[in-house]
């Protein structure tokens, strides 16, 4: 009997790369990036080439200087003789608040209309599901534009509130005005304000946080913490004793008392809008194109909610309904502590998706002439400079990173709700 | 003491359920009414309905068909008696421009063209939509039909898209001969690389002196010609037709275990992905003529369908990589034990499967990227919306609003939701697993 002690030494051939699957793979990825790189030079070289011709070279140094125009939107101090950039920043948190108010509103209207459409109701399910298809099959953009034409056509002009016999009322006792240049409320005044605070100077990233707005925060989130430490003071007396102590009115008492104090010291009021002249004056001016943005992404977006929140809830089986009602649970209680956790694990990956969604469509602003990064840095910036290739990627990248730190937030909170399998 | 106890000794006729159990009272109790919170909703909604539908029906409820002007439309109804700014529409404007509408500034003599194009679409997917009630054969005009319709659309010489033809056809036969001699995967790189020079290289002079031999051709229309639900058909179309297949390989990339690969189609499909639409078709408009080489301009539209495709792309790889996803261990493993090779259990295994789980999907990609195509009037094309910017810009219809708007909602609705409704269908005829 032979043995065979030393397998044959192999030599390496050429052939190999290309026939044995051991280094079949290399040579494909290989090839793959030889490839990609040729691209990327090509596009380089081309996009070298073409700026030169152009007399352009690349450059960021556009960015330092005066912008030259205005933003009406803002929610920082903002002259037309700040920097591009300073510009930019104004228009980014522009594309953020909207953001922000859309993924909010959709949220609250997506999960009633999701579980509106589930109800036993005929007429009001028949309502929603009409609403969810004529939201879905019409473009978003036509939305803006059509709710735009809503606040521009219908509202009435700040003119038609003058008079001894206006034709238009302001609402909520003379504190709301709907006006066809947008919407006035009261804005928030303090008369013994602790100022701000500047932060980055006079930089183009300048900003100014308010002491009086910390403050508050600062005192609602320890009145807050407070009141959840009572709450659970009263689980566990609840739990040694089987007596649960009444805690509403203490919780109650600790969250509003602080707050009312600090508000009395400060010297909290209201500034409410009125009519100078021939517009209105003070109170916070919601333009009309932030407001129709607003309204169109919100209720797209719920439609598309709604119908993730209707499958979710019909993902989860009958069976764990009627189990939760033979243990005696009501209703309501099996909504919230059955269902409700359960249809989350399936909501929520098509949630983050949505609210991608909302936040990249933000951009459509440009149609109705709000302000946001695309107005600003990608609008009226690239215009007056020429710089396409500079802003254009600026742009981009300032999205991407959105969009990432987007989906990498809520993913760690998908994380936290979604099953634990042992 | 007398027996007073019943035994029946037949059984009683069955009764009819009470009055209101049954019948419309029956349905409204249990569908309407079923308790005070329902019966409120109900109540608040129908009241809800009646406002909106009072409000309506008497604006949309107005003879102005014939109307020449927004003057005229007024006076129409001022002669009924009705003055005001909403006393009704103004039909008149898509009676006046509904083919603008569709067509945009498409010559009329040629519109039998893009008809022509959009039905034999429908001819073209119909081995793929209704594969049993069409001969098999037709796949033959499916192959054909993507260098059919953008000679139909946009004209010219017939030699550019069979050259463009031709292209595939050297690119296979390299193949086929080379696969022969050598390893397939230096005849698949050899025959890529044949293609790709035919295309930049060859193909262009090749067209010309063919032309200027045998002229054949139809009158060129010009980019800036098309509009209205014609354009955003023809970038809906085509965009999504390139799309599947690169979808396809970016989702097979993004599987693959090849590290270099897989990198490149994730960092591709989550870079798409980030970015709004908006700012890739700015990139059409102002940035694609600079990455090219020197001298190049190529059309607006085919720019725009460029970056419309590989936006498409990005979202049916991801679509595609689901149906993947949701594919059981075993049918990799099948066809592993089978001794088919990567691309046999790809065709003949896993796609088939993958592609039906992912129709949903796809179909939604698509309806996304369909309603998405109105975005091209921000950087001036004249799909509907942009072209009712010009309608209401003039004199006559100047102050037409809402008859617009509605009008181009209801085009999109149509189509968005019939195709809805019709991948539902498709899901249903190819189910094949027993629930």
């Amino acid at each position: 009997m032979t043995t065979l002690t030393d397998p044959p030494q192999e030599s390496f051939r050429l052939s190999q790369l290309i026939y044995d699957t051991r280094y079949r793979s290399m040579t494909i990825q290989i090839v793959a990036l030889i490839g990609f790189l040729l691209l990327l030079g090509w596009l380089f070289n081309n996009t070298a080439q073409n700026l030169a011709d152009l007399g352009k070279e690349p450059s960021f140094r556009f960015l330092g200087e005066p912008a030259g125009y205005d933003i009406n939107q803002r929610l920082l101090e903002y002259n037309s003789q700040d920097t591009h950039l300073r510009a930019a920043f104004v228009g980014l948190l522009n594309t953020l608040v909207v953001a922000v108010l859309g993924c909010i509103t959709a949220t609250f209207l997506g999960v009633a209309i999701g579980v509106l459409r589930l109800s036993n109701n005929w007429v009001i399910s028949k309502l929603m599901m009409i609403y969810v298809e004529t939201f879905r099959n019409v473009p978003v953009l036509l939305w803006i534009v059509f709710t735009m034409a809503i606040m521009i056509e219908t509202m009435p002009a700040p003119r038609a509130f003058k008079g001894d016999n206006p034709a238009a009322q302001m609402m909520m006792n003379d504190s709301v005005a709907v006006t066809n240049r947008g919407v006035y409320i009261p804005e928030p005044l303090f008369s013994n304000t602790l100022g701000d605070v500047h932060l980055f100077g006079a930089a183009s990233m300048r900003f100014d946080v308010s002491l009086d707005l910390l403050a508050l925060m600062l005192v609602l989130g320890a009145s807050l913490w407070g009141a959840n430490w009572f709450r659970k003071r009263a689980d566990k007396i609840q739990e040694v004793t089987g007596d649960r102590p009444k805690t509403w009115h203490v919780r109650l008492g600790l969250i509003v008392v602080p707050t009312a104090i600090l508000l009395y010291i400060l010297g909290f009021h209201l500034g409410y809008p009125e009519l100078k002249g021939f517009n209105f004056k003070g109170g916070t001016h919601f333009r009309n194109s932030l407001i129709a943005l607003w309204l169109a992404l919100s209720l797209y977006t719920a439609a598309f909610i709604a119908e993730i929140v209707r499958a979710g809830i019909l993902a989860i089986d009958h069976g764990q309904s009627e189990a939760a009602a033979a243990l005696g649970l009501r209703p309501k209680r099996i909504m919230n502590l059955v269902i409700l956790p359960q249809a989350l694990r399936v909501i929520i990956p098509p949630m983050i998706s949505n609210y991608l969604n909302l936040t990249k469509n933000s951009s459509l602003a440009i149609a109705v002439g709000y302000m946001d990064l695309t107005g600003t840095l990608m609008g009226i910036t690239l215009n007056q400079t020429g710089r396409e290739l500079e802003t254009v990627l600026l742009t981009m990248a300032i999205y991407l990173l959105i969009s990432l730190s987007i989906s990498a937030v809520m993913n760690v909170y998908n994380n936290s709700v979604k099953m634990v399998e042992r | 003491m007398s027996d007073i106890s019943f035994v029946r000794t037949e059984m009683l006729p069955e009764q009819d359920p009470p009055a209101s159990e049954v019948g419309a009272l029956g349905w409204a109790k249990h569908n309407l009414f079923s308790g005070v919170f329902n019966s409120i909703l109900t109540v608040v909604s129908v009241f809800a309905i009646y406002f909106i539908l009072a409000a309506l029906v008497p604006w949309a409820w107005s003879p102005t068909w014939n109307a020449t002007s927004l003057a005229e439309c007024r006076e129409i109804l001022s002669g009924l008696g009705r003055e005001g700014h909403f006393s009704g529409a103004c039909w008149g404007v898509i009676n006046d421009r509904w083919v603008q509408l569709f067509m945009g500034f498409y010559p009329s003599d040629y519109y039998w063209r893009p008809i022509a194009a959009f039905i034999l679409l429908g001819v073209a997917l119909s081995p793929v939509l209704f594969a049993e009630h069409v001969p098999a054969k037709l796949v033959w005009f499916s192959a054909l039909y993507p260098f059919l319709m953008p000679w139909l659309l946009w004209g010219g010489s017939i030699w550019v898209p069979l050259m463009v033809l031709a292209g595939f056809v050297v690119s296979y036969a390299v193949y086929r001969f080379l696969v022969a001699q050598v390893s397939e995967l230096i005849s698949l790189i050899v025959a890529v690389l044949v293609a790709v020079v035919w295309w930049l290289l060859l193909m262009g002079p090749l067209s010309g002196v063919l032309a200027s031999i045998i002229p054949i051709g139809i009158e060129a229309v010009g980019s800036r010609q098309f509009g209205g639900m014609m354009l955003s058909l023809t970038i809906g179309v085509v965009a999504i037709g390139f799309s599947l297949p690169i979808g396809i390989v970016l989702a097979l990339g993004r599987q693959s275990d090849l590290l270099i690969v897989k990198a490149l189609c994730v960092g591709f499909i989550e870079f798409i992905r980030g970015v709004p639409l908006i700012t890739l078709l700015f990139v059409a408009s102002t940035l694609l003529n600079i990455f090219m080489p020197p001298g190049t301009s190529f059309d607006i539209i085919m720019r725009v369908i460029i970056m419309a495709t590989l936006f498409a792309s990005a979202y049916m790889a991801e679509v595609i990589r689901g149906g993947l996803a949701a594919l059981p261990t075993g049918q990799y493993e099948g066809a592993d034990s089978l001794g088919l090779d990567y691309w046999q259990a790809q065709r003949l295994i896993i796609m088939p499967q993958a592609l039906k789980i992912s129709i949903p999907g796809i179909v939604s990609t698509f309806i996304g990227l369909f309603k998405d195509t109105t975005l091209v009037s921000v950087i001036g094309l004249l799909d509907p919306l942009g072209l009712s910017n010009g309608i209401r810009a003039n004199a006559e219809w100047n102050g037409v609003v809402w008859e617009l708007y509605g009008f181009i909602a209801l085009m999109f609705f149509v189509f968005c939701f019939s195709m809805s409704r019709y991948s539902m269908y498709l899901e249903r005829k190819l189910q094949t697993g027993h629930r």
